[in-house]
């Protein structure tokens, strides 16, 4: 396969992935928004920002943190060039590049949400049609991956989409429970504070584990329960864990088709054995937030290793 | 639901004679037809725009938004030619396209064709496309055009013309196959009831005709066969990628590829590969900037000492273009008797050349009715139609003219043939043209039956071309 091609093919799930998560932290905040008081719905649109990492873009151009406009700006804003319209004409041209190692199934999937999307945020997103773009956009994502799943030879390429996926999807796991990590220190829980469950349930539902986790807890909503679920329930397709073992079995996979262990394969043995094996009391001993931030660097560094060990620039 | 039929100013109508009768070659069709309720048509017609669009069959318009894509329309109206036609036609075509081979290996080595006088010199000197790079060297097998597209019209029961050669880089074979898909999904039981010629193995004979012209340099076992585009952005970038999707070959850019060992290879997950063969749909000046255009990024450095030496074969052949020039076209007749001995099969139209004096002086006189179009022109871009322009548009072109006569040949305005298209008011006769396309390699020469029908949706219009509005029809040859 070209090396370029890895590269669409990799990018071209990176950016499926990263829609379907900004649009699941949409959802999430604006049922926030809709069950709460002013001050929290505008604290909870601006930690939408922050998690995207967009509040100076977002800044620039408006001026508070009303929901209209946060989710109008971070779906199709024209101040912010990543926005999720972007993102899905990235995902097509990327489909586009990688056209000759992809089967019709997983092209028309691309195609058809791309039109559909693109037809939906072409014009401001208002009230009534929020939930059901956003809605859109998550089967987007279901429905590629089925055809994918459902029609993709299992030899490389279909490794670099699945590599795509899962740095994408701890990156931005990662990026959530950062974001709220102060919420989740166990001295917080310990106190007892005003800090409500809803705030913790909200993490959670941003990640798409509300429904998961309180069937697992019969319904106990507590801060360290949440950390493990989300970081290290290696059931939870979402978590950090699972993401890191889907990666890990992709360089393996990819490795051993290419009859050598590149580079990403070494970073992924260092990542275990720095912190793979760390337990939550251990990562609360050190830092959630610290261990978020090394652990956000060294998927990265994965990102970028991959790149290089199969030749995806010139 | 025939009676308002009647076909433009005398043109021949490929379905309906002068009378309002169905055609032989069109009986069945038109007996399926009128069975169908008038619903399901309209329902169907949509539908097909819908397959066109999902499907991402789209081509790019030079000069617009990058983001903007367009469909080429589609006309669900199929276009017939019988089976003792196609056997003509292909007869005549065949021996064009070895002509057209013939000529270029002369062209390229001892140019006898010039040396007895057949054909002026002053025409591959002053023609762009010639390469000076490509004298006294043979591509591997001996082939020039690998792919060639050869259009043609109709003006009558028997009458056949070659408008144009294309020999550099025809495109629109991908509408051709697409089109038959669309039709057997869309009317699966008219194929059924009419025994049509099969096209959709027309990936395969590319890629066996391409795989048996392999370079010196081919180390053995299964050819290594690449489809060279300029990128996402081209406005054929679609059937770039369809045509290797469906040959299983590589699809390359210019960043992927590199010199390396006296040999083009491509960038892949594991290191730089080989290429045998390139299915190049990019354009000679483009294609080496070392060698030519110096800004070109869509290129490869080197790769034209690379193909000199015998490390890679290129198709077409970088030089080929020379063939397209319609200066040249106007010597078909006397370059195919020259090559084959042979008295052509397939008519050209009367072409007056306006370097000549006299013929410029003709064609002067008799704007308004002929055709004029620029020697290196393609697309339907620079042409002038003399029966469908105003008096000033005929003046402004008066003037280019005079000014360069050298650079025009001129046409008489063809009453092309019509088939109906499907319209909301029911059918309705269009011009068309066609364009089979043709495969050569030393094992021989291949015509896929049928080809692209093109086909001017407004009506009376004789532009055929997808960039200036017109439309596509699935093209069937019947079985005997």
């Amino acid at each position: 396969m070209l090396g370029r091609t890895a590269n669409g093919l990799f990018w071209m799930f990176r950016y499926l992935e990263r829609a379907e998560n900004t649009a699941r932290l949409l959802d999430a905040a604006l049922r926030m928004a809709l069950t709460r008081d002013l001050a929290t719905a505008e604290a909870e649109w601006r930690s939408v920002i922050a998690t995207l990492g967009l509040q100076r873009a977002y800044e620039a151009a408006h001026e508070g943190y009303d929901g209209l406009q946060v989710w109008n700006f971070v779906l199709r804003g024209s101040g912010n060039p990543g926005n999720v319209r972007a993102m899905f004409g990235a995902v097509r041209s990327n489909a586009r590049m990688a056209r000759t190692n992809i089967s019709s199934d997983v092209w028309e999937a691309v195609n058809e949400n791309w039109m559909q999307i693109d037809r939906l945020l072409a014009r401001p997103v208002g009230q009534g049609m929020v939930g059901e773009v956003l809605g859109a956009i998550r089967r987007a994502g279901t429905q590629v991956h089925g055809a994918f799943d459902g029609s993709i030879l299992r030899d490389e390429g279909y490794h670099f989409a699945r590599a795509g996926t899962f740095i994408e999807r701890a990156d931005s796991t990662a990026r959530i429970v950062d974001m709220k990590y102060f919420l989740l220190l166990p001295s917080l829980s310990y106190v007892g504070s005003s800090l409500d469950t809803g705030q913790w349930e909200q993490v959670l539902r941003s990640v798409a584990g509300a429904r998961v986790y309180s069937w697992l807890n019969a319904g106990q909503i507590e801060a360290r329960g949440i950390v493990e679920f989300v970081v290290l329930d290696d059931r939870f397709p979402r978590s950090l864990a699972f993401c890191r073992n889907a990666l890990r079995g992709c360089l393996d996979a990819l490795a051993s088709t290419h009859g050598t262990d590149g580079r990403g394969v070494a970073l992924m043995r260092e990542f275990d054995t720095r912190i793979g094996h760390l337990s939550v009391d251990q990562i609360f001993e050190a830092g959630l937030h610290e261990f978020l931030i090394d652990f956000l660097a060294r998927n990265a560094a994965i990102a970028q290793a991959i790149a290089e060990d199969y030749r995806f620039h010139a | 639901m025939w009676g308002s039929m009647s076909a433009g100013q005398g043109s021949f109508d490929e379905m309906f004679d002068s009378a309002g009768n169905t055609r032989p070659a069109y009986a069945e069709y038109c007996r399926w037809y009128n069975e169908q309720p008038p619903e399901f048509l309209r329902r169907k017609n949509r539908e097909a725009d819908d397959t066109f669009r999902r499907t991402g069959i789209t081509f790019n318009v030079y000069g617009e938004d990058q983001a903007e894509e367009r469909l080429i329309p589609f006309d669900m109206v199929p276009r017939i030619i019988t089976a003792p036609e196609w056997r003509k036609l292909s007869r005549g075509i065949e021996q064009r396209v070895r002509a057209l081979n013939s000529f270029l290996y002369d062209l390229y080595h001892r140019q006898e064709i010039v040396r007895a006088g057949r054909l002026p010199e002053r025409l591959l000197r002053g023609n762009e496309a010639w390469l000076a790079n490509m004298v006294g060297f043979t591509p591997p097998g001996g082939i020039y055009t690998h792919i060639v597209g050869i259009d043609l019209v109709r003006t009558g029961p028997d009458e056949f013309f070659v408008l144009e050669d294309n020999a550099r880089t025809p495109s629109g074979v991908s509408y051709m196959l697409e089109n038959r898909e669309t039709m057997m999904g869309m009317f699966p039981d008219l194929f059924s009831r009419v025994a049509v010629e099969s096209v959709s193995n027309y990936p395969r004979r590319l890629a066996r005709s391409l795989a048996a012209c392999v370079p010196p340099a081919f180390t053995g076992g299964k050819p290594t066969v690449a489809v060279l585009t300029p990128g996402i952005f081209n406005s054929a970038y679609f059937e770039h990628a369809f045509l290797a999707d469906q040959m299983g070959a590589e699809l390359v850019e210019g960043s992927d590829l590199r010199v390396v060992e006296g040999r083009v290879q491509m960038r892949t997950t594991r290191g730089f590969k080989p290429i045998d063969v390139l299915y190049r749909r990019v354009d000679d000046e483009f294609l080496d900037p070392l060698t030519f255009n110096p800004d070109s990024v869509l290129g490869v450095p080197g790769i034209m000492d690379v193909y000199r030496a015998g490390g890679i074969t290129i198709a077409n052949a970088p030089g080929t273009g020379v063939a397209d020039d319609k200066a040249i076209y106007s010597f078909m007749p006397e370059i195919v008797e020259f090559y084959t001995g042979e008295k052509p099969l397939l008519p050209n139209v009367q072409t007056w050349r306006c370097a000549d004096k006299d013929s410029l002086g003709y064609v002067l006189d008799n704007l308004a009715e002929l055709v004029v179009k620029e020697v290196h022109g393609s697309g339907g871009y620079g042409m002038l139609i003399g029966p469908t322009s105003s008096k000033r548009e005929i003046e402004a072109f008066r003037a280019k003219l005079a000014a360069r006569p050298e650079n025009y040949i001129a046409q008489p305005t063809l009453a092309l043939s019509t088939c109906p298209i499907y319209t909301a008011k029911g059918l309705a006769p269009r011009h068309l043209d066609l364009r089979p396309f043709v495969l050569v390699s030393p094992d021989g020469i291949d015509i896929t039956p049928g080809g692209l029908t093109r086909v001017a949706l407004k009506k009376g219009s004789l532009v055929v071309n997808s960039s200036q509005g017109g439309g596509t029809k699935d093209t069937w040859v019947l079985k005997d």
